[in-house]
């Protein structure tokens, strides 16, 4: 397992580089628990 | 027959005050660190109207510059100085804040907008002499109230400061004591995003040479929303947009999508044209003041000036076929499904080479693409980086996997099949329709051959879905046939003419 093995994490996604649910699908393969997860729009 | 696009209009406010007092970005920190340096250091980054005017992305914008003139500029385009700042463009115009404020008076049918009497007799003579302005609109202006009466009407009764240079020159009043959809704030968003429209509602019939009169059909496609508590987003921005520009035999809807609202509207309008069930179509969108200042942290930090002062608009008149302007193919068409998912590969995959397909085309069919046009002057230093260039990368990426370029060609495609963003950051302004004017300009020349307009939206910002969502079309030179063209009456006549000859013929020598 990786470095999120068994953390917490929290997940902006940015709608113009990698969204949210890209970055929360990522964390949770490699044994995070995801606490919350959002993509947020800047333009 | 397909519609055609007959024109466009595109319009900037310069709106330095309510960077100051209606940005989100400025709203959001007056309140959770009302004291920090950023407040304190945001007056010293306000530009002036003379700087927005020469600034050149704002002069692409409104049509006095092309893409290509601006991607010869080497960035950053904030510290050079544009060699045209006219204030008006062949697509528009850019309006300084103190004439919009007298629009947004002529806008409000409630009386909600009030404007001190000194300020509304120092501004209407230059409103009056706006090409776009005419008496119908002009006769709506007050001679306006005492300056005590709007700072009381602040201090006491919850209106929303109209502020120019700093001083309180008017106010938006709140609709309803307790009703939050109604509020100076809300109303004041509301009216700003109308009086924009109507901007580039007036500017764009203009620019198409057609009679208000023939407008059957408006559809906004802002990011607002105007109701009552008991129809939060009952509408019509649409037709109360086209009731102050004279519009008189129009009705219209709003149409929504985030970002992804225009390029929805603008296929909505193309189906009404070609089913027959309307002319002449128009789809509109006026401007957020929200957003107004929404990156200006970074760009104080990086001592920029604060390059999100300006309201925008948009409008585009699409009409029956008449066998000259470009014409907008239906048969293309790309949509961002419920199961598409939200990976970039994924959006752009269902957007761009899916419809191109499913058409038998390849990605170097179409000359060039308009995904999100955002100004990256804007965006690179605040780390969202160059927008419109991501678009193309992953446009360039998806034609090498197709083969329908060689991987050597990547960043030529980009160059050859791109465009630079000029676009304000106003959501769905930038979103696809900014070209739309150039490409209509283009395709006429003879430049291009075809062009597809790609609108995205953040619909998970709702908190409704966690859904992306998109759509694109394309527009393409036109075929040269006419709404009329095909069979006219006098050949119908000729033809069943003949046939009687015929057969009296037949009858004649059947009877010898």
């Amino acid at each position: 397992m990786g470095i999120l093995a068994g953390k917490k994490v929290i997940i902006i996604g940015d709608r113009d580089g990698i969204p949210g649910e890209a970055i929360k699908a990522c964390a949770e393969s490699a044994g995070a628990e995801v606490v919350f997860s959002s993509t947020e729009c800047f333009v | 027959m397909k519609s055609v696009i007959k024109g466009a209009g595109y319009i900037l406010v310069h709106t330095p005050d309510m960077v100051l007092h209606n940005g989100t970005t400025q709203t959001t920190e007056r309140i959770v660190n009302p004291d920090g340096e950023y407040l304190k250091e945001l007056p010293s980054h306000i530009r002036s109207f003379d700087q927005a005017l020469s600034y050149w992305p704002n002069q692409v914008y409104i049509g006095n510059k092309t893409p290509d003139d601006l991607a010869a500029v080497e960035q950053p385009w904030y510290d050079k100085t544009c060699d045209v700042n006219d204030r008006y463009g062949k697509f528009g115009q850019i309006m300084p804040q103190e004439e919009f404020l007298l629009l947004m008076q002529a806008c409000d049918v409630f009386d909600l907008v009030k404007l001190d009497k000194d300020f509304v007799a120092a501004n209407k003579p230059a409103l009056a002499a706006n090409p776009i302005m005419d008496e119908s609109i002009l006769a709506r202006i007050g001679e306006g109230i005492d300056g005590a009466e709007v700072a009381r009407l602040v201090n006491e009764e919850h209106s929303e400061g109209l502020y120019h240079n700093g001083t309180l020159v008017g106010c938006v009043n709140r609709a309803h004591d307790i009703d939050v959809n109604l509020s100076a704030h809300v109303m004041h968003e509301n009216i700003v995003s109308k009086a924009s429209s109507v901007m580039a509602l007036l500017s764009a019939v203009q620019n198409a040479g057609i009679s208000k009169d023939e407008v059957e059909y408006v559809i906004d496609c802002c990011e607002e929303a105007c109701g009552d508590m008991n129809q939060r987003g009952g509408g019509n921005f649409a037709k109360a947009a086209a009731e102050i520009a004279g519009l008189n035999n129009a009705t219209g809807s709003d149409a929504r999508g985030f970002c992804a609202g225009p390029s929805h509207a603008m296929i909505e309008a193309a189906a009404l044209v070609e089913s027959g069930a309307y002319k002449t179509v128009i789809v509109t969108a006026g401007g957020c003041t929200a957003k107004l200042g929404m990156n200006g942290k970074d760009h104080v930090k990086k001592g920029l000036p604060i390059l999100e002062d300006m309201v925008g608009g948009f409008a585009v008149v699409v009409t029956q076929n008449d066998g000259v302007n470009p014409e907008i193919n239906l048969e293309i068409l790309g949509r961002h499904t419920v199961g598409t998912g939200s990976a970039p590969q994924a959006v752009i995959g269902s957007l761009v080479t899916d419809p191109l397909e499913r058409a038998g085309l390849k990605v170097t069919d179409i000359d060039k693409f308009s995904p999100e046009m955002q100004n990256p002057d804007i965006t690179k230093p605040a780390g969202a980086g160059d927008v419109p260039q991501a678009n193309y990368k992953m446009i360039a990426a998806l034609a090498v996997k197709r083969g329908d370029i060689a991987k050597a060609d990547l960043a030529k495609f980009t160059t050859e099949h791109g465009l630079t963003g000029w676009a304000p950051t106003q959501g769905h302004i930038p979103s696809g329709v900014p070209y739309i004017g150039f490409a209509r300009e283009d395709l006429l020349a003879g430049k291009i051959s075809r062009a597809m307009i790609i609108g995205k939206g953040s619909l998970f910002l709702g908190r409704m879905t966690n859904l992306f969502d998109g759509v694109s079309f394309v527009i393409q030179k036109n075929s040269g046939e006419t709404q009329a063209a095909g069979v006219s009456e006098e050949e119908v006549k000729g033809m069943i003419a003949k046939a009687m000859k015929e057969f009296a013929a037949t009858l004649l020598a059947q009877a010898e």
